[in-house]
């Protein structure tokens, strides 16, 4: 694989920032784009727009067609099971609300338990907080190790006969751990314990394979994945789709309704009222083809060998410390430097055109767990490279400089 | 723009060094800011006399070298002046980060002015003016005594 043909097919590294090749190290929060996908957004607009499944005339069926192809291709993406599995939301933020809201307005109870972890994004944190307000169940945090690890015992010990459901992060923002989910769900099924899994940074690193890592639910963000804003998926079990209540009424959800009754439509409809981002959606199905050609194997590798060089260059730069020494590592670097705060470090960074990301990264517990206010994060996508990772430490190096430090 | 006019000598020195990071004995006036984007944090004490001057200002918190330095130099300059004096000075160097292109107070001598103009780099970099603001908003807030913790979000 030659990943500067790679980098050719994103049409951002064209760009100069300060008159500087862009080195973009900012992938965990958002991907860039290939052209195909910004193409397919405005072919689709330009050629092809109509809404979907409400119509009968040629538009509205071929955007029908297209909107439920990315569906089909997600299924085979991550091995769901049935195509229905897949429910198309505006973000990862969406999914995780959705099963909260869904799941706690169903089966939970004051005093009820939710199991997250320490590592968590507030999106994966926050939607259960609400249910902590409104139904008095309690939210346990499973321990963050010095590696930055959550280990299946540390999961294991915050388990009660209360619990209901754990939320984990498959591969955390900000220590890069990758947690063990086949081995957490078994554990949790084997308790008759439900999990939902925070996908936004295994989606677009791992391989997916819902049938075999067999969780409840998986939530993916589809702009860190090489896709369009505004759109999300969560995979959920057929049998807890159709077992759960809808999440937001509106049309396209329901199948009758009268002044003193409603029926809700079938799956995916239950799930996906109003009007869905329909041009994401279809623009998504390049970004899975942009993937399924890359193969999923020479993304994991490639990866691997950058975050092994970034590791050994960062290690090696006096004055640096890397935030956690997962034995698993996906594909973020997160780092301080003594002496220098991380939005300094940023903003220098940015001036030789490296984009990384400064501040908590969403995640106030884990900082605060760790002791630290914010802490400076390079993280990275299928189109860096070692050069770029070369032009980090360098850029680091002048902030050191600049400050100062030897 | 060159990143060395954002980080000049003195704003690393009084980054580094911050003066009057400490708490004041007996203040009497002091307010809390926040900036939720980064989690920075400043806690401003202010101690005012019978005459509404400024007896003893100072500042607890963390942060990243333009909140640390624009802290110091902030103490630094407010100490000796009145109550009014320190508004007024306040509102004419938020108006110099956001647009002025000078210090236009009587109450600053040229050379607070020459100071304080160290901090006008951070002009050209729209995301970091909070990071300079925050101390200064928070000392007004101390002034007023809102009890209101400032929230850089809430701010124009």
């Amino acid at each position: 694989m030659n990943i500067l043909n790679i980098k050719k097919e994103f049409p951002i590294f064209n760009k100069k920032v300060h008159n500087n090749d862009l080195v973009y190290l900012d992938s965990a929060n958002s991907s860039q784009k290939p052209k195909s996908v910004i193409d397919r957004v405005n072919e689709f607009y330009s050629k092809e727009f109509s809404n979907i499944g409400r119509s009968v005339h040629y538009l509205a069926v071929a955007a029908t067609n297209l909107y439920e192809n990315t569906r089909s291709s997600m299924q085979k993406y991550i091995n769901a099971k049935d195509k229905n599995e897949i429910v198309f939301t505006k973000g990862a933020t969406e999914a995780i609300n959705l099963v909260a809201n869904t799941f706690g307005q169903k089966f939970l109870k004051e005093g009820d338990e939710i199991l997250i972890t320490e590592l968590e994004h507030h999106s994966n944190y926050v939607p259960w907080h609400f249910l902590r307000k409104s139904k008095g169940i309690k939210i346990e945090f499973a321990e963050v190790n010095d590696d930055g690890e959550v280990t299946i015992e540390s999961i294991n010990k915050k388990i009660t006969s209360k619990t209901k459901l754990i939320a984990i992060t498959h591969l955390s923002n900000v220590t890069g751990a990758i947690l063990p989910i086949k081995e957490i769900t078994e554990l949790a099924h084997s308790k008759n314990i439900a999990v939902l899994v925070d996908g936004c940074q295994g989606a677009p690193h791992l391989k997916l394979d819902m049938q075999d890592l067999d969780c409840d639910f998986y939530a993916i963000s589809c702009h860190k994945m090489y896709g369009p804003t505004g759109l999300g998926v969560l995979y959920a079990k057929k049998k807890w789709l159709e077992e759960l209540p809808p999440y937001q009424g509106g049309g396209g959800m329901i199948k009758e309704v009268k002044k003193d009754e409603i029926s809700y439509g079938d799956l995916p409809n239950k799930y996906e009222a109003g009007t869905m981002a329909t041009a994401q959606v279809i623009a998504f199905d390049q970004s899975i083809k942009f993937l399924e050609k890359i193969g999923i194997n020479n993304v994991i590798q490639h990866e691997k060998e950058l975050i092994n060089y970034g590791q050994e260059i960062l290690k090696k730069n006096n004055s640096v410390k890397l935030i956690g020494n997962p034995k698993k590592r996906g594909a973020v670097l997160s780092f301080s430097i003594e002496g220098i705060h991380p939005h300094d470090i940023a903003t220098i960074l940015d001036e030789d055109g490296v984009a990384i990301r400064a501040g908590h990264h969403c995640c106030q517990i884990l900082h605060e767990k760790l002791g630290i206010t914010a802490t400076a994060r390079a993280s990275l996508g299928i189109y860096n490279t070692k050069e770029d990772l070369d032009q980090l430490n360098s850029s680091i190096n002048k902030c050191k400089k600049i400050f100062n430090l030897k | 723009m060159n990143i060395k006019e954002l980080y000049q000598e003195i704003i690393l020195e009084h980054g580094k060094n911050p003066r009057n990071l400490r708490k004041t004995d007996n203040f009497n006036k002091d307010a809390k800011g926040y900036n939720p984007l980064c989690g920075d944090k400043v806690h401003i004490y202010l101690k005012l006399n019978e005459k509404k001057k400024v007896e003893d200002v100072s500042f607890e918190g963390s942060g990243c070298a333009i909140s640390m330095a624009s802290a110091s130099i902030m103490t630094d300059l407010v100490k000796g002046k009145e109550e009014n004096e320190v508004k007024e000075i306040v509102s004419d160097f938020l108006g110099m980060i956001k647009e002025n292109p000078e210090l236009r107070s009587k109450n600053l001598k040229e050379d607070e002015k020459t100071k304080l103009m160290c901090l006008s780099g951070v002009k050209q970099y729209p995301m970091r003016v909070k990071c300079a603001t925050l101390s200064w908003h928070t000392l007004v807030s101390a002034i007023d005594n809102t009890q209101e913790e400032i929230n850089t979000e809430r701010l124009d």
